[in-house]
């Protein structure tokens, strides 16, 4: 039952990103071409906002729902992990017009042949963490 | 209000929810980063007897796997009750780039059936866009210790220096794709 919260926002976040068209190869395509703000506009809103929600928590120092401080992850810093990663990543982006999330919402928007991109995304987990000493980090 | 919901929701309304959603994830103690679920499909695929960089309690993102359920409903819901069945709108100079790949299938959905169908898996183009382009999303975002969400949102809402550098190659590497590889791609 603890679980069936995150089911809630999973719901919310998969009629969201169907709704707002962001789990379209077309609205990629056009954000990396720069023809539409639509993508801008939802992804720096989001931060925006977010950044405010983040600083809010941390100056009153709100627990979490179990009582515990809440953490923002700190990264530790590097150049070329987060540029050569962030790269490869955005070349997979902007190739299947999905991140994560949206793979997982194109199931259920019917696109069943994306399943073949997720396994191929865990594979590519997987390579990685076989490849991980031998990357620059 | 019905013809509203069924009209696509503009950025003004999805960029609040994914705060909102991220925000709602924090204080259940959570942070909002989607590829760690890769990560951890790979521990509960037995990874970890192997290699090191899987060996973690992987029970610890049932809550994601569970984010993950909540979203393809969500997929479902909307596709199936809340469109209103018309063509996406795109820009005027995004349709004739589409055109000059001899992309077609833009009036008919949200992805280009000539790449993104299991069909099209038997051609060489399909392939890439469908099997590279994954392989490039787990093996990248994993390097990068994360994805749009893990990086672009959360990082970048902590105001992490490594997750600007993160999202500027996002940025280099879908502008490398689109302007020099997708051409190529779809010449083969």
């Amino acid at each position: 039952m603890q679980y069936l919260k995150y089911i809630g926002l999973g719901i919310v976040f998969g009629i969201m990103f169907t709704k707002a068209e962001i789990i379209s190869w077309y609205r990629i395509y056009e954000m990396f071409r720069f023809e539409n703000f639509h993508m801008y506009g939802v992804i720096g809103s989001a931060v925006v906002l977010s950044a405010i929600s983040t600083a809010v928590i941390k100056k009153v120092g709100i627990k979490d729902v179990g009582g515990n401080p809440i953490v923002f992850s700190v990264k530790a810093m590097s150049i070329p992990r987060y540029l050569l990663g962030g790269i490869i990543f955005g070349m997979g982006w902007a190739l299947t017009g999905a991140c994560p999330g949206p793979l997982y919402v194109l199931l259920g928007n019917g696109a069943y042949m994306i399943i073949v991109t997720i396994i191929s995304a865990v594979v590519g987990t997987w390579v990685y963490g076989m490849l991980r000493d031998k990357l620059p980090h | 209000m019905i013809e509203l919901i069924k009209e696509p929701w503009p950025w003004y309304v999805a960029g609040p929810l994914i705060a909102v959603v991220y925000t709602l994830l924090a204080l259940f103690g959570k942070s909002f980063g989607i590829s760690a679920s890769l990560r951890a499909a790979c521990a509960m695929a037995g990874a970890g007897k192997r290699i090191p960089f899987f060996d973690f309690d992987w029970k610890s993102q049932t809550w994601n796997f569970m984010f993950i359920i909540g979203s393809i409903i969500g997929g479902f819901i909307a596709s199936k009750y809340m469109m209103n069945g018309k063509g996406m709108i795109l820009a005027e100079s995004t349709i004739e780039s589409l055109k000059g790949l001899g992309l077609t299938s833009y009036q008919d959905g949200i992805y280009p059936t000539e790449v993104l169908t299991f069909e099209a898996l038997f051609t060489l183009r399909g392939f890439i866009f469908m099997v590279i382009g994954g392989f490039l999303i787990g093996f990248g975002s994993r390097w990068a210790g994360g994805c749009t969400s893990g990086h672009a949102i959360s990082g970048l809402a902590n105001l992490q220096l490594p997750s600007l550098i993160a999202v500027i190659g996002f940025f280099i590497g879908g502008l490398i794709m689109t302007f020099f590889f997708i051409p190529i791609i779809f010449n083969l």
